[in-house]
């Protein structure tokens, strides 16, 4: 069981409006085990925001079971619920959410302001050394305003790592970012996951999803498919690959990248939807 | 999260904010301003009052005639003239603890001399007045008690009566007509300057109440006696003995009331000083209103501060905060905005007594105490005006408030 970072058994979540009731989760079982990179993917009213609240403890289940960290989540209440996300949990989000006006340090230093167990000592240390992981030790003292927006991503990245958190939930990360920086944000992800994170990714974007290692698709509010991806995408390769490539191609141009690549594409959606760097596989 | 974390996180929301932030904290400003100055200048106006009725006199009694009751009817100070000269002889000759009395027989007459003529209060008092007010003839000399005795037409004449009935020439020594009587003028007494009510204590002609009496008004009662206690520690003693004995003199039993009534001059300082209570209370009301509405203002401010505030809620919630650190977050706010707009108020409020001070030339005093309390009391203004905002942000679902465009 050590292993296991997420287990959930036949958990649902109903939403009482009125005299009607939503059913936005019918039963997940759901299992994910340490150093996974999972992608749940769904299209909008699939259950997938609904499960990620739940996974991230934002949210209780109506029924069910789920287990994070060894902890079960369904019987705790809300200071302990806020508890769990500040140890347990590093959210990153599709806006970055990051607090305006506030520098980068500030803003990664904030999840250990709120740590009640009192481990977190030296907080302004851990806090650069998070930055530093993701690339942005030389801009500690920059406002988000001050960022782009990959920069500001990653700072939200950094904020999510700071606690050591046993899962890292990121909901659409490279929602609003443009394809390149997308790619680059994938690419860290990677690499975090490499150094042995758990990371679960909700997208509805199948070129992202391919920077998992698993995909589990959510519609109607069960689990339709969870599968390993095929052809996993390297997201270091694809940057090196677009390197060669002038700016435009990266966002538009799929033929002269399907020539450079030789078309190694991956599953049949990711190749119909990705630009033409990624499929260098 | 510390305090210090938490003051510092509600400066720098101050801060992204100054504008309006000041505008909020203006109600406070202006209500603490307010209180300060009124205090002050309260303080100053009842030293003032204090100094002018000591100014009275030495270790003063006055003795009034009234607050007598008769059947069963209550007639109010001075209703009935009932002091005689016998009660001042029976007190001079048997209290213990009294160093002087005076009856003082008070009439308005016109004066006449060659120069000019002049309306004024002619006083018929003894010659232990001189000692009791503390007053004492700059020029000549106070009548005797030869004077008092034979009830010779002699005067002693209030700096401004000189004034107005001789300009620069020296009074001593020549007549002065009061009425239809002659008077010889043996003095000129040193000037004293205004009462409390602002009467002109110079504006006044002291003669022996013996010759008041006879020559002047012909009114056998007295409307006022004063005498000196020997110390300030005598004075609620010979208080009681001059009570005892002007009883004895009325003949009055055990179970009739007073038909006198006697007060020290601290208790007319307090009677005087009551006006003025009435005003600071009426200033402090007035104060507090201006902090309730600057508190409003704060709570107002605190309301639309969460709404913009949502989403960094939401943040907040989302990565660890509890509720109770958001309320606490938001509560430290408001009361940090009460504080600065207290501490603003009060250097206002110290600035503007100081000046009010410097033009109108009124004695102003502030006291630690009232910095520390309305300090406190605009932090209060905070906790109580804030609360609300910050349970409103405590109780946002991190869900929704991360949502919240």
């Amino acid at each position: 069981m050590d292993d296991v970072v997420i287990q959930t058994n036949a958990l649902t979540k109903t939403y009482e409006s009125g005299s009607n009731s939503v059913h936005a989760l019918r039963g997940i079982d759901l299992t994910v085990h340490r150093g996974e990179f999972i992608a749940v993917m769904g299209t909008s009213g699939s259950g997938k925001s609904t499960l990620m609240n739940v996974l991230g403890c934002l949210d209780t289940p109506t029924s069910g079971n789920y287990l994070l960290d060894g902890v079960h989540i369904e019987t705790l209440d809300k200071n302990q619920l806020a508890a769990i996300r500040n140890e347990k949990i590093g959210f990153v989000f599709q806006g970055f959410n990051l607090l305006a006006r506030t520098s980068a340090l500030e803003n990664v230093e904030l999840p250990l302001l709120y740590d009640r167990s009192g481990r977190k000592r030296d907080t302004k240390a851990m806090a650069i050394a998070a930055l530093g992981r993701v690339g942005l030790g030389d801009r500690l003292n920059h406002q988000p305003s001050e960022l782009s927006g990959g920069q500001q991503q990653r700072v939200a990245i950094a904020r999510a790592l700071v606690t050591e958190p046993a899962l890292v939930l990121a909901d659409e990360p490279t929602g609003n970012l443009d394809s390149r920086t997308s790619i680059e944000v994938m690419a860290l992800f990677q690499a975090l996951n490499e150094q042995g994170i758990t990371v679960v990714l909700v997208t509805h974007e199948p070129d992202v999803a391919v920077y998992a290692k698993r995909i589990v698709e959510v519609r109607d509010g069960r689990i339709r498919r969870d599968a390993p991806v095929k052809n996993r995408h390297n997201a270091a390769e694809d940057l090196a690959a677009a390197e060669l490539l002038p700016d435009d191609d990266l966002v538009a141009g799929p033929s002269a990248a399907d020539a450079a690549a030789g078309g190694g594409a991956s599953t049949e959606k990711a190749a119909a939807v990705s630009s033409g760097e990624r499929s260098v596989a | 999260m510390k305090l210090m974390t938490l003051v510092k996180l509600a400066l720098q929301a101050i801060r992204k904010n100054k504008m309006r932030a000041t505008l909020t904290m203006l109600g406070i400003i202006i209500g603490v301003a307010a209180v300060i100055v009124m205090v002050a200048v309260g303080y100053g106006a009842r030293s003032r009052i204090k100094e002018q009725i000591n100014n009275l006199g030495t270790n003063m009694i006055v003795i009034t005639p009234g607050a007598s009751t008769q059947g069963g009817v209550s007639q109010g100070a001075q209703a009935f003239a009932t002091l005689t000269i016998d009660d001042v002889t029976k007190v001079r000759a048997e209290a213990q603890y009294v160093t002087a009395i005076s009856p003082v027989v008070v009439s308005r007459m016109q004066v006449v001399t060659p120069q000019g003529n002049w309306r004024t209060a002619i006083n018929g008092v003894d010659t232990d007045y001189q000692t009791i007010r503390n007053w004492a003839a700059a020029d000549g000399a106070f009548f005797g008690p030869d004077d008092v005795r034979s009830s010779r037409t002699v005067a002693v004449l209030g700096r401004t009566v000189a004034q107005r009935l001789f300009a620069d020439n020296e009074p001593v020594g020549q007549e002065v007509q009061i009425g239809n009587v002659p008077f010889t003028i043996v003095g000129v007494l040193a000037p004293k300057g205004q009462t409390a009510s602002g009467t002109d204590s110079d504006d006044v002609i002291l003669v022996p109440y013996t010759t008041a009496s006879t020559r002047l008004s012909g009114k056998p009662r007295i409307p006022q006696i004063i005498a000196s206690a020997g110390s300030a520690q005598d004075i609620p003693a010979a208080q009681d003995e001059v009570r005892a004995l002007v009883r004895e003199a009325h003949h009055l039993t055990q179970n009739d009331d007073d038909d006198f009534t006697v007060k020290n001059q601290n208790e007319l300082a307090d009677a005087a000083a009551s006006s003025t209570n009435v005003m600071t209370l009426l200033m402090a009301a007035i104060a507090s209103i201006s902090l309730l509405v600057g508190g409003i203002g704060i709570m107002n401010i605190m309301l639309v501060s969460v709404t913009e505030r949502t989403r960094e809620i939401g943040i907040r919630l989302a990565i660890g905060a509890r509720g109770s650190d958001v309320l606490t977050q938001f509560l430290v706010e408001s009361i940090v905005m009460g504080v600065i707009g207290g501490a603003i108020g009060l250097l206002t409020g110290v600035i503007g007594a100081k000046v009010l001070g410097h033009f109108t030339g009124w004695e102003t005093a502030i006291s630690p105490l009232i910095m520390v309390v309305s300090i406190g009391f605009s932090g209060a203004v905070g906790v109580f005006f804030g609360y609300y905002p910050a349970r409103k942000a405590a109780a946002l679902n991190p869900i929704e408030a991360l949502r919240y465009e």
